[in-house]
């Protein structure tokens, strides 16, 4: 899997201290959920961006300052996180579905 | 245009899987999700190398576009169902660029791959082998497509909907949020658009709202549908999202989608911009 390493998939390139990053993982039962859809929606509940989990059951956002929600669907479940974001910094938001 | 002459079911797919009459092609900006799996008999257009000039800042020319669908051994007698990731935006997109080039049997797959990944139907990893036919393009179609003038001289008198998401729209972001937000463009959007966010038109598994939905989005908004209609987003896929919708599935008339959108409009010197949440006036300003 190509840019996945532990803590996250690589940000080489990326100036983290002028990005907003939301990141982490989706998992089912302990397992990593790929091809996951998790949907980053603003604080209003607006649709903001969408990515599908890597191989790993990874996912990365590049958002603004804030608090945000983060939607995960997948075959059969559907599940809402709250998470707060400050730029220069990694919010690490891990969703676990129900089994 | 309706719904049902521009949109094909996932069922309808699922049944045509096999028929030699229908082009399935997977269009995307990252085709390695194609690689990994598609729809079986799926082939695949990369978004911008195979639907963008390979030298200039354009859509494909008529005979660049003529030469990649026969390549791909496509006929104007085909059927050709469209379908992709994020949403359908690529997938919406080459919708438009094929309507640009006058081509009729084109459809897209209401709820793309999400909608089909959800369902949890069959992605297989065989490619198709498909034999060069000979595919005649119409000259390009600028009804459905906005140039940078045609933008200006729209401020503060034709409908303009700016589809990208509130915090774009205000200048808080400058790309969506999968995307690093360093940008070399400025933030804000063109003064009197009103921001109707493309996700509005979709429901979380990607097929389109019905048609009263859809219809009363627009009008909630104040856009009035007896005039005409210029949509725009970042790089143009997400406005051609919503020019599907509008022309498409609502058969609006007078609709255009400008492919050069904020890339364009937000690198411009001198040209007016408004900051904020507020449509503005068209001097526009700081919001």
């Amino acid at each position: 899997m190509c840019g996945a390493v532990a803590g996250g998939l690589s940000l080489e390139g990326i100036d983290v201290s002028k990005e907003t990053i939301i990141q982490g993982s989706v998992t089912r039962g302990g397992q990593p959920v790929a091809g996951a859809y998790v949907r980053l929606l603003d604080g209003s509940g607006e649709f903001t961006a969408e990515v599908p989990t890597s191989a790993t059951g990874q996912f990365r956002f590049f958002a603004a300052p804030g608090s945000w929600t983060l939607r995960t669907l997948a075959p059969g479940a559907t599940l809402d996180l709250q998470v707060v974001a400050s730029q220069g910094q990694v919010a690490e938001a891990d969703v676990e579905l129900p089994a | 245009m309706s719904r049902e002459s521009a949109l094909v079911t996932a069922d309808w797919v699922e049944e045509n899987l096999d028929n030699d009459n229908v082009v399935l092609i997977e269009v995307d900006e990252d085709t390695t999700a194609y690689d990994k799996n598609h729809i079986r008999n799926a082939i695949t257009f990369n978004w911008h190398s195979d639907l963008t000039d390979p030298v200039r800042h354009d859509v494909l020319k008529k005979e660049q576009f003529e030469a990649l669908l026969s390549a791909n051994g496509i006929t104007n007698d085909d059927t050709i169902v469209l379908y992709g990731g994020n949403n359908n935006w690529f997938a919406a997109y080459a919708y438009w660029e094929f309507k640009l080039y006058g081509v009729e049997n084109v459809k897209l797959l209401d709820g793309g791959r999400k909608k089909w990944e959800l369902d949890a139907r069959e992605l297989v990893t065989d490619v198709p082998v498909r034999e060069e036919a000979t595919f005649v393009a119409a000259e390009q179609d600028t009804s459905i497509r906005a140039f940078r003038d045609d933008v200006l001289a729209a401020i503060g008198a034709e409908n303009l909907v700016d589809v990208r998401s509130p915090d774009e729209y205000s200048g808080k972001l400058l790309a969506p949020a999968h995307l690093p937000q360093e940008q070399s463009q400025t933030a804000g959007h063109i003064p009197t658009a009103a921001n109707i966010p493309w996700s509005k038109a979709a429901n979380d598994d990607g097929t389109f709202r019905s048609d009263a939905e859809l219809k009363e989005l627009y009008e909630a908004e104040g856009v009035d549908l007896g005039k005409d209609t210029i949509a725009y987003c970042r790089i143009g896929e997400r406005s051609s999202h919503t020019w599907f919708v509008l022309q498409e599935i609502l058969g609006v008339p007078n609709v255009k989608n400008y492919d050069g959108s904020w890339t364009e409009y937000g690198s411009l010197i001198g040209v007016p911009v408004q900051l904020g949440a507020v449509a503005g006036s068209p001097a526009g300003g700081q919001g």
